[in-house]
């Protein structure tokens, strides 16, 4: 093949991605320019009102918000208990070994299971374990979203920080251990401080995971409209309400989807950044 | 003694944190062996050959098998038909424009244009799945003026493509230098070394690459939702709605009839999904050896 041919191949190809990303941010934003201009950019972020009543309608993202909030921030909390032992147990105690082999497999097999098998699980098992515990009478809320959302992030979060805390050099531990220092304590005050940004930008990029997640969420959270009151209440997150809705809406509403979605996108697309940012940095230190 | 106290103490935070690490660590095995063995055993009864020729049966058909304490007749065909098709068409073009484009990024890495691309990558790869849905609903489904597996499989095209784009430039990237030179050194042109040289000793990693991708978005269900909507018939056509194994999860989780055909249906999809993981990382492994 003709060289110059080639060339002009590759870059055609390469075009694919800034006329895909260009495309996104550019039909995203069109189309929710209807439900922005008609409420308002900020009286759209902070209205709580979700009605599709005709002739009053009135749409406000504010509980979505909320939701994908308090679900993210839930999840990461029940998440580092279990991620921050994974990646200890792969990264330093047992480097290398068979065991650290088979816990990867089985954190990498959890990754791979997809998010509607979650979703099932949690409806099936999880919810009615909390229901029976009486911590709260329907069981479907945020907080039962956000802890199938947690093992959902443990991979990420844990395969990741792994990564960094393997890359900590070995004379600063053996320096640390000449004079006298416990396992415990060299992870604590050499493994910690070395690999913390690290560890630190790995869960940014598993909250930019959580953000997201969809059906888990939608099949878990009971999908109501108002302000959640408490953790235990139902609610919908940002991807949950257009899932839940999407398919019936037209109109101002369908608007108000998409802008949902913009709005969705531009807070992981900056989680994201800030992530892969940061792990850029850490890997130069 | 004040010493010795302390030594102890600290000998025993050592031990507590060890055995705290290993119990937390091996506690995250439980919940995928407890989605493993729901499924397993539920899902277990539903295989048979129906379960796999048949397509989704009515709603009243199953309410009546029910009602006569029978299993419900028929079975996913539709939704395994769906999604070889669409993921078949989605792979057919990812693969080359996903492959082409990685080479692109692993030979001018220094280009201004390709670390804008790069991070262009990075942004479709974070890209939640629902909101690529809506971006395949304005684009495909709006204009056809209906819901269509070509819509379903160029939602799962957009998903699919990061992934082998980064799998290929990565590849690439590991290759040594000398290879390249010593293609060049015969008196191969450019196309020729990055084709017949350069792609065939990637051919490893970027199989895996594809193997990884194809699981990924095997599962999803949020973007055949707006664009490949689902379809109790069993069908080849490609401008009409369409079932997926996805999507009839999500039908028959919200049709209390149909309730009974949910395990089957996941049993498939996780077998599926993670056989295909397995296989990407044993080969991933072997190639690297």
């Amino acid at each position: 093949m003709n060289d110059k041919v080639f060339r002009t191949t590759l870059l055609a190809a390469a075009l694919v991605m800034p006329i895909v990303c260009g495309g996104v941010i550019l039909s995203l934003t069109t189309d929710a320019s209807e439900a922005l201009s008609h409420f308002g950019f900020f009286e759209f972020l902070f209205s709580d009102e979700w009605s599709y009543t005709p002739g009053n309608e009135h749409y406000g993202a504010l509980p979505f918000i909320t939701g994908t909030l308090l679900t993210t921030l839930l999840a990461l909390l029940f998440c580092i208990p279990f991620s921050l032992p994974v990646s200890l147990f792969v990264g330093e105690y047992f480097k290398g070994t068979r065991m650290a082999e088979v816990l990867s497999t089985v954190t990498d097999l959890l990754a791979g299971i997809p998010s509607i098998i979650y979703g099932l699980w949690g409806f099936y098992t999880l919810r009615p374990l909390i229901m029976e515990l009486g911590i709260s009478p329907q069981g479907s809320g945020i907080l039962t979203a956000a802890l199938v959302l947690a093992i959902m992030i443990v991979p990420y979060a844990a395969s990741l920080s792994a990564e960094f805390i393997k890359m900590v050099p070995a004379d600063l531990k053996e320096g640390a251990y000449s004079l006298g220092a416990t396992r415990a304590e060299v992870v604590r005050y050499v493994v910690f401080p070395v690999a913390g940004s690290g560890i630190f930008s790995s869960y940014i990029l598993a909250i930019g995971r959580a953000l997201g997640e969809t059906m888990t969420v939608t099949m878990l959270i009971g999908n109501t409209n108002q302000m959640p009151g408490s953790l235990v209440d139902t609610g919908n997150t940002m991807a949950s309400i257009i899932a839940n809705q999407f398919g019936e809406a037209d109109g101002l509403r369908l608007s108000s989807l998409i802008a949902i979605a913009l709005m969705l996108f531009l807070i992981t697309a900056i989680i994201n950044m800030i992530g892969k940012f940061l792990i850029k940095r850490a890997r130069i230190v | 003694m004040i010493q010795t106290n302390h030594l102890k103490h600290r000998l025993w935070t050592n031990r507590l944190v060890y055995g705290s690490v290993c119990l937390f660590a091996g506690l995250t095995a439980v919940p995928l062996l407890a989605i493993l063995g729901e499924v397993l055993l539920r899902g277990w009864q539903q295989f048979s050959w129906e379960f796999f020729t048949e397509p989704t049966p009515t709603a009243f058909k199953a309410m009546k098998a029910v009602a006569a304490g029978e299993t419900i007749p028929g079975g996913i065909a539709n939704g395994i038909i769906g999604t070889m098709l669409m993921l078949g068409m989605a792979t057919a073009v990812a693969v080359p424009v996903g492959i082409l484009c990685g080479i692109y990024l692993a030979e001018n890495n220094k280009k201004r244009f390709a670390i804008i691309v790069s991070y262009l990558t990075d942004l479709l790869q974070g890209t939640p799945s629902v909101i690529i849905g809506i971006i395949t609903y304005i684009w495909v489904v709006v204009p056809m003026r209906g819901y269509s597996a070509i819509a379903g499989s160029v939602a799962l095209f957009i998903m699919m493509l990061p992934l082998i784009i980064r799998s290929t430039e990565e590849t690439m990237k590991i290759l040594s230098s000398s290879l390249k030179e010593a293609g060049l050194a015969l008196g191969g042109n450019y196309a020729r070394v990055v084709l017949k040289v350069q792609l065939p000793a990637a051919f490893g990693g970027i199989f895996t690459g594809v193997l990884l991708a194809i699981s990924r978005v095997i599962g999803e269900t949020a973007p055949l939702m707006f664009t490949a909507l689902g379809c109790s018939l069993i069908r080849w056509d490609v401008d009409k709605p369409i079932a997926a194994v996805p999507l009839l999860i999500w039908e028959f989780f919200n049709d209390p009839n149909l309730q009974e055909l949910i395990w089957g249906a996941s049993l498939f999809l996780l077998v599926f999904v993670l056989v295909l993981n397995i296989i990407a990382k044993t080969l991933a492994r072997k190639w690297k050896s």
